[in-house]
């Protein structure tokens, strides 16, 4: 009885349940939460999604490595998360196959938790995604990637500041030496189940004239659509004239979420 | 269903906001994100430029990517790669050759025997299927577990985009894509491989040429062959001392000249039929990361040999019973094999080369790996030097010079051994490339045109070559 409630109380606990961990491979179905993997090209995605779930996808270093949207699983504290693997890209403004594919994919494909995951040591470049990414989506973790790298560098970085900046967990990871996956399964685990909310960063900084636009017709998408949370970056793409959105929009796609 | 006047509604609006506040949108936006990034960044990151590791990156860049060293230490880099896996392979190759061919063999036929086997049997599966797996096992495994993972030490450690960075404006100036470097180096493991890369190229037109021209980049079923009739062929005619320097340069020779067809054909086609313009692109060169050794060492035996042995395993097999069939199945006096060896005499005689060559590559389309093997096994046979074992048999080999004595005796000269070494860099790719070629093209005619260049550009250069040197020698 004591034993039951013992370990009850440690599959539930904040820390880390090594035991509630199984990689699953390639094994992906009945899956509870889909997790995407955004990222720049050559922060170690790859590396990061073999960590998570045990598969031993060939990994380079070069920017470009992954062409495929690669998919695996693993098992924690008995709910099973989907991983994809999204193709590396700098932003998601332009209209590149890959950043089309990534930004479809975090947009349309819906998943629980977005991990981006960036270069420790490059991070003022990497941001440029994230505050994109940010924009999309709620429910997002940062995977501070290649710390190892950084700290060769003398780079230090003060991970809670960052967290409160943009509103999101942020977990410093060096992948390719296992170090920080458990914290990351576990963040995403509580991020999935809603154990952690986010108040992810908006892009500030917007000249007046263009804010104004911009709130102007958020104001009306959301009203039109109650339920969608990134009305804000519809409006965006929208006065950039995007013509895949404006098309979802049309199709009721951008409300529904069904790819 | 949302009523669709509200919606249409909307986006009229944006096009009117749109219009309001200019066409720099996309710019004032982009700065908006570039400067809450350099705020966050300013909070939380604090850094000690003076220690920096980027320095260093920055000045081996300087190095790698210079004018005039750029070139002269990617063929140093090459050759030190080939020259380990020359050197490394020997002997494990004649270890393996010697239990697998030599003692397990023989007791293979003898067991056979023992349990009744008719001849037919016996030898359709030892002397046929058994030894062409074996020999590739012998002659294709330790190159290939020396040269995969060094290879991707160095895709690990960085290399390869700067390989790309040094070659861009070559691309550029024959009208192909910058980024088709690298899916020329991952041709140089697998032209499959290679293949399926050219989808970091984004336009149509310069993956097209990407894709089929990636065959002139040496993969590794061919380096082998390469590499055997360097040593037994090109090391011969330097003095001893200098013969390991003269077949490691024939060979990276032979790697240079693909490279060059590689442009030619490139533009070529961007002259021809692939017209258009060169996209721009920027490419990141990646900090160099010191590869976790032995962690790539294993993933590349398990990820890179172990298929690609598994592969030529699967193509051998059948081969080996094929030729062993062809050689046993009679038409009049003549098995088949000989009677096509006869037939294809005339032609590689043309060519340089002779109708055991041209009879064995078509065997080979599975897998480059087996042309050497299978030149070998058709050799003994059309030559009739036994190995008391039979015609279509395998001989027991294991040493380079008993290589060498077969191909003597099937009257090879230094102008065969070249014409191949050109043949092997030039003729269609395996079936597996062609396969992936039409998955990725989707088209049948540019997978024909891929399959169908490399083998005209291998028939007209070999002829050249032998009609010039006829004209010299004799």
């Amino acid at each position: 009885m004591m034993e039951n409630k013992t370990k009850s109380a440690c599959d539930t606990c904040a820390h880390f349940n090594a035991d509630g961990l199984k990689k699953l491979g390639v094994k992906i179905d009945n899956f509870d939460f889909v997790v995407a993997l955004a990222g720049n090209p050559n922060t170690g995605k790859s590396t990061v999604f073999n960590a998570l779930t045990g598969l031993r996808q060939h990994t380079g270093n070069w920017p470009g490595k992954t062409v495929n949207r690669a998919e695996g699983a693993f098992e924690y504290n008995k709910q099973k998360f989907k991983l994809v693997d999204l193709p590396g890209t700098y932003s998601l403004l332009s209209t590149s196959e890959d950043e089309e594919v990534a930004r479809n994919f975090i947009l349309f494909g819906k998943p629980s938790v977005t991990v981006i995951v960036v270069d420790a040591s490059r991070l003022e470049r990497n941001l440029n995604l994230v505050l994109q990414i940010l924009e999309i989506t709620n429910n997002a973790v940062l995977c501070l990637n290649l710390m190892d790298e950084a700290k060769r560098n003398n780079i230090t970085i003060d991970t809670r500041i960052l967290s409160k900046d943009l509103g999101i967990p942020v977990v410093p990871t060096s992948a390719r030496f296992q170090k920080g996956i458990p914290e990351l399964i576990q963040t995403i685990s509580e991020l999935a189940n809603g154990k952690i909310k986010c108040n992810p960063h908006k892009i500030k900084n917007i000249p007046k004239n263009i804010e104004k636009s911009v709130q102007e017709l958020s104001q009306k998408i959301e009203k039109e659509f109650p339920t969608i949370s990134n009305s804000r970056w519809i409006a965006f793409r929208l006065l950039e004239g995007d013509t895949q959105i404006i098309e979802a929009l049309r199709t009721g796609k951008m409300a529904t979420n069904e790819i | 269903m949302k009523s669709n006047t509200n919606i249409e509604n909307i986006i009229a609006l944006s096009e009117e906001l749109r219009w309001q506040i200019g066409d720099d949108f996309h710019d004032n936006l982009a700065e908006s994100i570039y400067a809450d990034a350099s705020k966050i960044v300013e909070d939380a990151v604090t850094k000690d430029n003076q220690k920096s590791k980027f320095r260093l990156d920055a000045k081996i860049d300087k190095i790698v990517t210079s004018r005039i060293w750029g070139f002269p230490i990617m063929l140093f880099v090459l050759g030190v790669v080939l020259w380990l896996t020359i050197i490394g392979a020997n002997y494990p190759s004649s270890l393996l050759a010697t239990l697998l061919l030599d003692n397990i063999q023989p007791l293979l036929k003898t067991f056979g025997n023992n349990i009744g086997f008719p001849w037919w049997l016996n030898g359709f599966l030892f002397d046929g299927i058994y030894l062409s797996v074996a020999w590739v096992i012998a002659v294709m495994l330790p190159p290939m577990a020396i040269f995969f993972p060094l290879f991707t030490l160095l895709e690990d450690f960085g290399y390869l985009p700067r390989v790309a960075f040094n070659m861009d404006s070559l691309f550029k100036k024959s009208g192909a894509h910058g980024k088709q470097a690298l899916t020329m180096s991952m041709g140089f493991g697998c032209n499959a491989a290679g293949v399926v890369a050219t989808r970091i190229i984004d336009s149509p037109r310069e993956r097209l040429i990407a894709i089929i021209t990636n065959n002139f980049s040496l993969c590794n079923g061919r380096w082998p062959t390469q590499i055997l009739l360097a040593t037994i062929f090109i090391g011969a005619v330097v003095p001893k001392s200098y013969s390991s320097f003269a077949s490691l340069s024939a060979v990276i020779g032979i790697a240079v000249l693909g490279i060059f067809f590689m442009f030619f054909f490139s533009w070529a086609l961007s002259k021809t039929v692939l017209k258009g313009e060169v996209s721009t692109f920027n490419l990141e060169l990646p900090p160099y990361r010191p590869p976790v050794f032995w962690k790539t060492i294993y993933t590349s035996l398990i990820d890179r040999t172990i298929i690609v042995l598994w592969r030529a395993i699967v193509f051998a097999a059948p081969a080996g019973a094929l030729i062993w069939l062809i050689s046993n199945i009679y038409i009049g006096n003549e098995s088949i094999a000989s009677w096509t060896v006869h037939f294809l005499d005339g032609f590689g005689f043309l060519l340089g080369l002779n109708g055991v060559i041209l009879l064995a590559y078509i065997v080979a389309i599975p897998a480059n790996e087996i042309v050497i093997p299978t030149i070998l096994m058709l050799t003994v046979m059309v030559t009739g030097i036994h190995g008391g074992v039979g015609d279509g048999v395998l001989f027991e080999l294991d040493s380079v010079t008993a290589t060498a004595d077969i191909l003597k005796a099937g009257n090879w000269t230094l102008l065969t051994a070249v014409n191949v070494m050109l043949f092997s860099l030039l003729h269609n790719p395996c079936s597996t490339t062609i396969y992936t070629i039409y998955k990725e093209t989707n088209s049948i005619k540019w997978t024909v045109v891929a399959s169908v260049l490399p083998v005209i550009a291998g028939f007209v250069i070999t002829f050249l070559v032998t009609q010039i040197w006829r004209i010299l020698i004799y």
